[in-house]
């Protein structure tokens, strides 16, 4: 019995410390959201100016509505396409499969910079203009793959014989898939929609490279770190954890009563 | 349910053939041309330079180092997690992070490590001179892992959490001690979380060039470094298609290399089931 609890000590402790490496370069990042001075070196008073300024900044909010758009559509579009082909490919035979499943990869395993220069060459080649839309169809074509891939180890660990089951039971094929499959990938479906979004707002490299004239916030980021470091950056991550933070906190606070329900329901 | 939905991916092959086969043609294309000449080695000749050769190696080398920490300090976390009472919401504050825009992330870095940050503070506090703490290739390592680690975390609880947890009972049952089960069951089951965790850290890791001009400063060169500075710079197309395709070539054969370890693991597996 003691020598679980301290397993379990051990446990935390080194949980504990990876937090700690994980949250306290943020820590320090919002803590100067709310100094005075603009050096990272010393701290002033405390001042809500940088929110103000934030609020104020028409570039920033511009850059910032980019970035939602950008990460909203592209996700809820590469999650659909991406469910729906891994769920497709699933189907076929071992050859093709492995062969679709190596083009997708290869956008996964590709330098995010090759992946940004080969889309911008293409996009140049379909004398197409550099902007919001380009910025967009980028962003699907990384974030697709990264969809199949969450969801295709679910897949090949679904149980089969249940899909099977409830054909020959009757059930039209778009009925079971409702029905059997995407209950059952459902956790992949989360983990690949999570990731989109994430890799999204995150992108730097491919939207530098295949927009040009519109910027989202991580290129705003990098022309603004060439003049110079700029504190109200940091009141928007400041602002944009909290938001984080409460969303995923709902999304946990729901899924756990989820589960709560279907063990009651199990007893 | 072989070959009933395969219509569902048939738009997606069309993307695929847009998306991802003509991006790759027209690069192969520039790659292997000059100046609207026909097919010409003369870009990859002019990559065999030591001062090419070079930054690739320094490349692949911290982007190992990287890959190795991460799994080493992942793997732990990952493991910990699957077993904690508060897993699942454990887990969502190692991926929050990486909601965070990564250049602000490298920024709290320097700001944590500069010459006058809190780091060298504490440091003096405690007695110790100052130290220069960034443009180095281990302020570059450490904002590499800062950066990727939840990579590595995520596929790994994934494939733990969904691991049929009687089949550890079954194996301490049949009288395997915790090192046996650990090693004969748990990390064979896990096998594909450390493939898929290996390939998102790795990759971002060896192309990485805004985490070195940050944290390496202006003269640390990277490949990434190499291939951004030949489009968006010396506007050499050519070669820096040349160079774009020298990573991705290595880059499919590390990944040929880790499949086979992958799928070895998975055919381990299965007899253990």
């Amino acid at each position: 019995m003691r020598k679980f609890s301290l397993g379990r000590l051990l446990s935390n402790t080194y949980l504990g410390a990876m937090l700690l490496f994980f949250y306290a370069p943020i820590a320090v990042l919002m803590a100067f959201s709310f100094s005075s001075e603009k050096s990272r070196a010393s701290w002033g008073h405390f001042t809500l100016d940088w929110y103000a300024q934030l609020f104020r900044n028409p570039e920033i909010l511009s850059a910032l509505r980019t970035t939602l758009l950008v990460a909203v559509i592209s996700a809820v579009l590469a999650t659909v396409i991406g469910t729906l082909s891994a769920i497709g490919i699933y189907g076929y035979r071992k050859g093709t499969r492995g062969l679709i499943m190596n083009l997708t990869y290869l956008p996964i395993i590709n330098p995010d910079i090759v992946t940004g220069i080969s889309l911008m060459i293409l996009f140049v080649f379909m004398k197409m203009n550099l902007g919001f839309f380009t910025m967009l169809l980028s962003h699907m074509a990384f974030n697709i793959p990264y969809v199949i891939y969450s969801v295709w180890p679910k897949l090949s660990q679904m149980d089969k014989s249940i899909y099977e089951a409830a054909l020959d039971l009757g059930a039209t094929p778009g009925y079971a898939l409702r029905k059997v499959i995407l209950p059952q990938i459902a956790p992949g479906i989360v983990t690949g929609f999570i990731l989109a979004i994430t890799l999204s707002i995150d992108d730097f490299v491919i939207s530098f490279f295949t927009s040009s004239g519109v910027q989202n916030l991580s290129i705003y980021i990098y022309s603004a770190a060439r003049r110079g470091i700029d504190p109200t950056l940091y009141a928007l991550m400041t602002l944009m954890f909290v938001v984080v933070l409460g969303l995923l906190s709902v999304v946990n606070y729901r899924t756990g009563k989820a589960a709560e329900k279907a063990e009651q329901k199990r007893r | 349910m072989r070959g009933r939905n395969r219509w569902y991916a048939l738009p997606y092959l069309l993307w695929v053939a847009i998306f991802t086969v003509a991006p790759m043609g027209l690069l192969l294309y520039y790659a292997f041309t000059k100046g609207g000449s026909g097919f010409t080695l003369v870009n990859f000749q002019k990559f065999l330079d030591p001062t090419y050769i070079k930054v690739l190696g320094r490349s692949l080398w911290l982007a190992l180092l990287c890959t190795a920490v991460c799994l080493a300090l992942g793997y732990p976390i990952s493991y910990l997690l699957a077993r904690h009472k508060h897993g699942n919401l454990l887990s969502m504050l190692f991926i929050l992070p990486m909601w965070m825009n990564f250049l602000l992330r490298t920024y709290a870095w320097m700001s944590l490590l500069e010459n006058t940050g809190l780091v060298n503070r504490l440091l003096g506090a405690l007695g110790f001179g100052q130290l220069t703490l960034l443009y180095n290739s281990g302020a570059v390592l450490l904002g590499m892992v800062y950066n990727f680690l939840p990579f590595m975390i995520l596929p790994i609880y994934n494939s733990l959490q969904r691991m049929d947890r009687s089949l550890i009972e079954a194996a301490g049952d049949l009288g395997a001690n915790p090192i046996g089960v650990f090693r004969r069951v748990t990390l064979p089951l896990s096998l594909p979380g450390i493939m898929s965790g290996i390939t998102m850290v790795f990759m971002p890791a060896v192309t990485t060039f805004v985490i070195s001009r940050l944290l390496g400063g202006s003269h640390f060169m990277l490949f990434g470094d190499l291939i951004e500075q030949q489009f968006l710079q010396a506007s050499n197309w050519n070669f820096g298609s040349a160079l774009s395709v020298i990573m991705m070539v290595l880059i499919l054969l590390g990944m040929g290399l880790l499949n086979r370890v992958g799928s070895n693991g998975n055919a381990e597996g299965r007899t253990i089931m």
